[in-house]
């Protein structure tokens, strides 16, 4: 058992228990105590979702709580009743002395007043009637809020399940914005402190600000005027010799002369980088038909097929092209053909896998 | 200055943790007022049989005076009342039935208590939770002075102990989380109190090798003094102590001194020794590499303090605020709340001989600076001071009348227990 790391004549017990518990951890990897295991085999399910809460018999019990009232027959009184007996003769004579008998009280005051009283019994009950089935309206009603409750619970839930989804999206974005812009800065500073004073004369051979100027004998086609978003022709001194290296490999395995087109100001992760949010902004295509619009006509895919089509200097206008949708689509035979993808890189031109590093100020743009 | 200690059995044999607390303070108060202790016949506490006989006797020196109790205990009434007083809406009378239930009973000491409380400068009732303590202080009046020794359990949730605890001349608390405890569930911070303990007759030399030979013990050894008892958390102990025979390199072995409700594992690293006397108790402790306290109830564990007065680390149960916060500030003893911590506090301790002497050397501090007898009885004597020169009269809040007894509108004893602070504290 390795030693503990409280030493002198002081110890702390709290702090051998936390060594002890890590030392646990260790062993047998996060374990839950037993208090929490009991904690989260007691913790109910919360109520709006478990469906044992919400009580069928609602309506029952609700009921319950209102006894209903002991139900008496209905006793019709009329002005006869007092008088009324199944037996013929007691009839007879009831109704022979009922005179004399109303000289003695006034028999009608109470027959009237208890036919009144049936009157309101009947009352009563037709209300209470009416009570019971009011009840039961507010019974639907309180299972109808019940529901209704529940549904706008869970769907609060939702949304601010989704607002914080979005929320963390967004800081996320904001981030990535933020560091995206802090790169390009960087670069521009780099490429504008570096390449104006070792630019040359504007003349009519020299590419526009942005250009390439190409090395002798590095190309088979012409260069074309508008060739936008090109590196700077001189390499940066500043640039850190890990980006020089990663940038520098050649296809055919032959060395960059000194004088060939700048490749520095940003490492190759960067590069692949601005590549995949490009793809990912210009969306359309997926990665299949951009490797098709690299390939050659024939179908055989060329070595440099993926990026000579959609990286070189002249090939920019077939990469957009392969990146805009359109690069499944063969070229119409009397276009010039300046993205071909089959052209087998000189020498000096930069390999398949390490297209050409464009400036800063293409960076700009692009971004 | 005259004193009388009121406890619900008192005897030189008798072992229980209040009980000896009692006589403990009574002995050691002895020596500065005349004290007299008022007790029941009862010798046993789960029936409180009248077994000692009634009347004045001395036990080591202190008059003792005994009264009978009027009914045994009905295991079975008393665990149906408890039921229903612990897990259900009740009222106050089925409060009183319980304690009733619970005993001992005992009103000829309580009518001894109203009767002779003026002839007595402070009564000290011990064990908040039975019969006479409840009734004794309410016959005592202002002379009652409480020693709670409340566990975290449900009884303390009983509302009749409430007015109990504010309604006393003072409180001494066994630990702060029995304080914080009491305070929270009564609001009895106006009532003075302090956190006292007990202290313990250690003798200055042990006989650890003597031990050894007497009960042919051999190589290191963990021990546990106590009843062994489901309650005390024995079952877990043994548990937890298998495991670590099986799973471990471990060369410990477990002696259990003190007498058994449970089967005893048969193992040939688990020995049972039986109840000892404090003699040989002193010498196992002394020649054990540690103490284990498994107990999940306990207000203050008295054979922790022994084991640190002697210098050995104790490995208690986290589960007991009381222990855990005794570890915690003596720096003295480590505490398991599930197996694993168990077997690894014990790897610890076995392993590290540095870390068992540190653990020891801060229980001895821990001991001297707390729980020695001049400390605790200087806590004491400050008390009475106090109350002598604070002459705030204290009312007890008097008993429900008799419909107000009968309304079932009490809440469960286990729901306020939840309500209130766990774990332990600071100070």
């Amino acid at each position: 058992m390795p030693d503990f790391n409280v030493r002198g004549d002081a110890v702390n017990v709290e702090q051998i228990m936390e060594q002890i518990r890590a030392r646990i951890r260790e062993k047998r990897g996060v374990d839950y105590t037993e208090d929490q295991i009991r904690e989260l085999a007691a913790v109910k399910l919360e109520k709006f979702l478990d469906p044992r809460s919400i009580r069928s018999d609602l309506l029952e019990q609700f009921r319950k709580s209102q006894p209903p009232p002991p139900v008496m027959p209905l006793y019709p009184f009329e002005d006869t009743t007092l008088f009324d007996s199944h037996r013929g003769i007691i009839r007879f004579f009831r109704r022979l002395f009922r005179p004399l008998l109303k000289l003695f009280f006034n028999s009608n005051a109470l027959a009237q007043s208890l036919h009144q009283q049936t009157i309101i019994n009947q009352q009563v009950l037709d209300r209470l009637e009416a009570l019971r089935q009011r009840g039961d309206l507010y019974y639907e009603l309180l299972h109808n809020l019940v529901l209704e409750l529940t549904r706008a619970t869970i769907e609060v839930k939702n949304i601010s399940m989704r607002v914080e989804s979005i929320a963390s999206r967004l800081e996320f974005n904001e981030r990535r914005a933020r560091a995206l812009e802090s790169v390009v800065v960087y670069k521009a500073t780099e490429a504008g402190r570096d390449a104006r004073p070792a630019a040359p004369a504007p003349t009519a051979a020299a590419p526009p600000r942005g250009g390439f100027t190409p090395r002798e004998g590095s190309r088979q086609t012409p260069p074309q005027p508008p060739a936008p978003r090109t590196p700077p022709p001189a390499p940066l001194p500043s640039t850190p010799p890990s980006a020089v290296v990663s940038t520098m490999p050649v296809a055919g395995g032959s060395e960059t002369s000194p004088g060939e087109a700048p490749m520095t100001g940003e490492g190759p992760g960067q590069r692949s980088r601005r590549r995949r949010r490009r793809r990912g902004r210009r969306g359309g295509a997926s990665a299949v038909s951009i490797m098709n619009a690299g390939a050659a006509p024939g179908g055989e895919p060329s070595a440099s097929s993926d990026a000579s089509a959609n990286e070189t200097r002249e090939g920019e206008p077939a990469k957009n092209a392969a990146l805009s949708g359109h690069a499944a689509e063969p070229a119409p035979p009397d276009e010039p053909r300046e993205a071909e993808p089959l052209r087998l890189p000189s020498p000096a031109e930069p390999s398949a896998s390490e297209p050409p590093v464009r400036s800063g100020d293409h960076d700009v743009d692009d971004l | 200055m005259k004193l009388a200690i009121v406890v619900q059995r008192y005897g030189a044999a008798i072992n229980g943790g209040a009980e000896l607390h009692a006589r403990y303070v009574a002995e050691r108060l002895a020596r500065h007022a005349d004290v007299e202790v008022l007790t029941t016949c009862a010798n046993d506490y789960v029936t409180w049989r009248n077994e000692l006989e009634p009347g004045a006797e001395r036990v080591n020196g202190i008059p003792v005076r005994r009264f009978p109790v009027t009914h045994e205990r009905d295991p079975l009434a008393f665990g149906l009342q408890s039921a229903r007083v612990f897990g259900e809406t009740h009222s106050i009378g089925e409060e009183l039935e319980w304690l009733d239930a619970e005993g001992p009973a005992s009103p000829a000491l309580i009518e001894h208590v109203a009767k002779h409380a003026r002839s007595f400068d402070y009564m000290i009732f011990f064990s908040y939770r039975y019969y006479h303590a409840y009734y004794g202080v309410r016959a005592a009046g202002a002379k009652a002075i409480l020693v709670p020794t409340a566990e975290r359990d449900e009884t303390v949730g009983l509302s009749i102990f409430q007015p109990l605890f504010r309604g006393v001349r003072a409180l001494m608390y066994n630990s702060p989380e029995e304080r914080a405890m009491i305070q929270r569930v009564s609001g009895n911070q106006d009532v003075p109190g302090v956190v006292v303990g007990v202290g313990s007759d250690v003798p200055a030399q042990t006989q650890p090798v003597r031990f050894r030979q007497k009960y042919d013990v051999r190589g290191p050894f963990a021990v546990y003094v106590g009843r062994i008892d489901q309650n005390k958390g024995c079952t877990e102990l043994f548990d937890f102590f298998q495991q670590y025979l099986r799973e471990t390199q471990g060369r410990l072995s477990l002696v259990l001194i003190g007498n058994s409700l449970l089967p005893i594992p048969a193992h040939p690293r688990i020995r049972h020794l039986g109840f000892l006397d404090d003699a040989d108790k002193f010498d196992a402790i002394a020649a054990a590499d540690l103490l284990i306290m498994p107990s999940y109830f306990e207000s203050l564990s008295m054979v922790a303090l022994e084991a640190w007065a002697l210098g050995r680390p104790v490995l208690a149960n986290g589960r007991c605020d009381v222990l855990k916060g005794q570890c915690i500030r003596s720096n003295a003893g480590l505490y398991y709340e599930h197996p694993l911590e168990f077997i690894e506090a014990l790897l610890a301790i076995e392993q590290n001989r540095w870390l068992t002497a540190a653990l020891g050397r801060s229980g001895r501090q821990f001991f001297r600076e707390h729980y020695d007898w001049a400390v605790i009885e200087r806590k004491y004597l400050d008390m009475f001071t106090r109350l002598s020169t604070d002459a705030t009269p204290r009312a007890m809040e008097p008993l429900p009348g008799r419909m107000d007894r009968r309304r079932p509108d009490l809440p469960p004893a286990r729901d306020v227990l939840q309500t209130l602070p766990a774990g332990w504290t600071r100070s």
